[in-house]
């Protein structure tokens, strides 16, 4: 595709541009933001890959799933500010759930450990934690706050934080693991998934196309599994102390 | 007071603040084993924080809290709950039957409670048989406040704290608790340490009562001490709640 024909595309922007100002949504500047960061962090990141992947060298591969890593950890973070030491926790699950899945992948020679796969591949896992992160911790901190008095009704019947804590936490594991399950159960009848997709744009034959979008479900499925009961059980503890208190802002 | 009691708790200059916001300053006192000592006071005293800090659900910044003439600290918490039972107001329940919340306690050791056992609770806390498959979304007030009170009896509490469970019970549920809580007492001898804003009720149930005041204790004594307070903030509070 030439940058001609990518600027005539344009139109689908101008599009949703008229619609906001026509019945003043006033999502203009949001929509043209959103349009210049993606083309510039996409252009971006385009020209470090073709770097990256030309330099075939494992130190680059590494400072790229770093920064993923790093990136994806400052987001997660915020929505889990009221856990004591969130970001350390989100980045040792998202770092367990790189190397695990890699460690598969590249393991069994799934596939080759070269920038071209290990890249893209860390991306999508990486995202999906990240993502995961967020619904968990969204839901964890409020299924928290909405049942502090079932979490200390076990704490004053004699449980343990395990055990005052242990529905909340199910609960949002199972929450934020049901939409990766979700849209796996309609895949390919609802939409054709973007990765598939593209590769079938660029020329693939489907049916390989159709085993990697395959790889890539399972694998995210074992992100999502992976990614919410390891930051589940990491961020439990601290929300009681030494000596079995629930750690709350409002005790009178 | 406790000269002539055992303390089942004792607290000495005891003190404890939320954030920089004091919640209780110099709490020195204890309450008599197998005696009903009830805590009144206007809201925000520092009662509940009080009754937290005997089973240990929060713990003090300064001072010592004795169960048992053992300091607080020496118990294991778990050990420390269960020798030490707590009621709330609200009567939280798990999700499920009358049943599911009366094996509660003994699930999280691990153990199971028998039908038998369920029921025999249910007849100790004057509540049907017939209640125990019922879904306690279900429950009315009393019935819920009765079930919670089972349900904490279930560790067989050698001291028992009850945070307001009456305040919002109808006049017969309100009397059913208080003859209930009475008969506890009695058969067990366990220790109760009842917060109550109906002064009436202390006055009849307790036979002690600490009165309390922007966490402070003003004011201990026999329960008749109500009837003729010596402290004047004590009296200007009872003939506010008698108006």
């Amino acid at each position: 595709m030439s940058y001609l024909t990518l600027s005539i595309t344009l139109i689908f922007v101008v599009i949703p541009l008229l619609l906001s100002k026509t019945l003043n949504l006033g999502l203009e500047r949001d929509t043209i933001v959103a349009t210049l960061r993606s083309i510039v962090q996409l252009l971006a990141v385009g020209y470090v890959l073709k770097f990256v992947f030309d330099s075939e060298s494992l130190v680059y591969i590494f400072l790229m799933v770093a920064l993923m890593i790093v990136a994806a950890t400052h987001n997660a973070q915020k929505k889990g500010a009221a856990i004591q030491g969130i970001t350390s926790k989100v980045a040792v699950t998202l770092i367990s759930v790189e190397v695990l899945t890699q460690g598969i992948l590249l393991g069994f020679n799934i596939t080759p450990a070269t920038a071209q796969y290990i890249i893209p591949i860390s991306g999508m896992v990486i995202g999906n934690s990240m993502v995961l992160s967020i619904l968990f911790l969204n839901r964890f901190t409020s299924e928290i706050e909405s049942h502090q008095d079932e979490t200390e009704l076990i704490l004053s019947l004699g449980g343990t934080p395990k055990q005052a804590i242990h529905t909340q936490l199910i609960n949002s594991i199972k929450a934020s693991m049901i939409p990766t399950i979700e849209s796996q159960k309609t895949v390919g009848l609802v939409q054709l998934p973007g990765m598939m997709s593209g590769q079938i744009i660029a020329g693939a034959d489907p049916i390989q196309a159709v085993q990697f979008q395959l790889l890539i479900m399972f694998l995210l499925l074992t992100t999502a599994a992976v990614t919410s009961v390891m930051l589940g059980f990491l961020s439990y503890p601290t929300l009681f102390n030494r000596r079995m208190q629930l750690m709350k802002k409002d005790l009178i | 007071m406790s000269i002539n009691y055992r303390p089942a708790v004792h607290f000495n200059h005891v003190a404890f603040s939320f954030g920089k916001t004091p919640i209780l300053t110099g709490i020195t006192g204890s309450f008599p084993e197998g005696k009903i000592t009830t805590l009144v006071g206007p809201s925000g005293a520092g009662k509940t924080t009080l009754l937290k800090l005997c089973n240990g659900l929060l713990s003090p910044q300064s001072g010592e809290v004795y169960i048992k003439d053992k300091p607080i600290e020496d118990y294991e918490p778990v050990d420390l709950r269960r020798l030490v039972g707590i009621a709330l107001q609200s009567a939280p329940m798990v999700g499920g039957t009358v049943y599911k919340n009366l094996s509660l306690p003994l699930e999280l050791q691990g153990k199971s409670l028998s039908e038998a056992q369920a029921k025999e609770l249910l007849h100790d806390v004057g509540l049907e048989e017939e209640l125990l498959d019922r879904k306690v979304k279900d429950l009315s007030g009393g019935q819920r406040q009765k079930v919670s009170i089972a349900r904490t009896l279930v560790n067989k509490p050698a001291v028992l704290l009850l945070d307001e469970i009456t305040s919002s019970l109808d006049r017969t549920s309100l009397k059913e608790i208080e003859e209930l809580i009475v008969k506890i007492n009695k058969k067990y001898g366990t220790t109760i340490i009842w917060i109550t804003h109906n002064l009436q009720q202390a006055r009849e149930i307790g036979d002690f009562t600490w009165v309390m005041m922007n966490g402070e204790v003003v004011e201990t004594g026999e329960s008749s001490l109500l009837n003729d307070p010596a402290n004047d903030k004590v009296r200007q509070f009872v003939m506010g709640e008698a108006q």
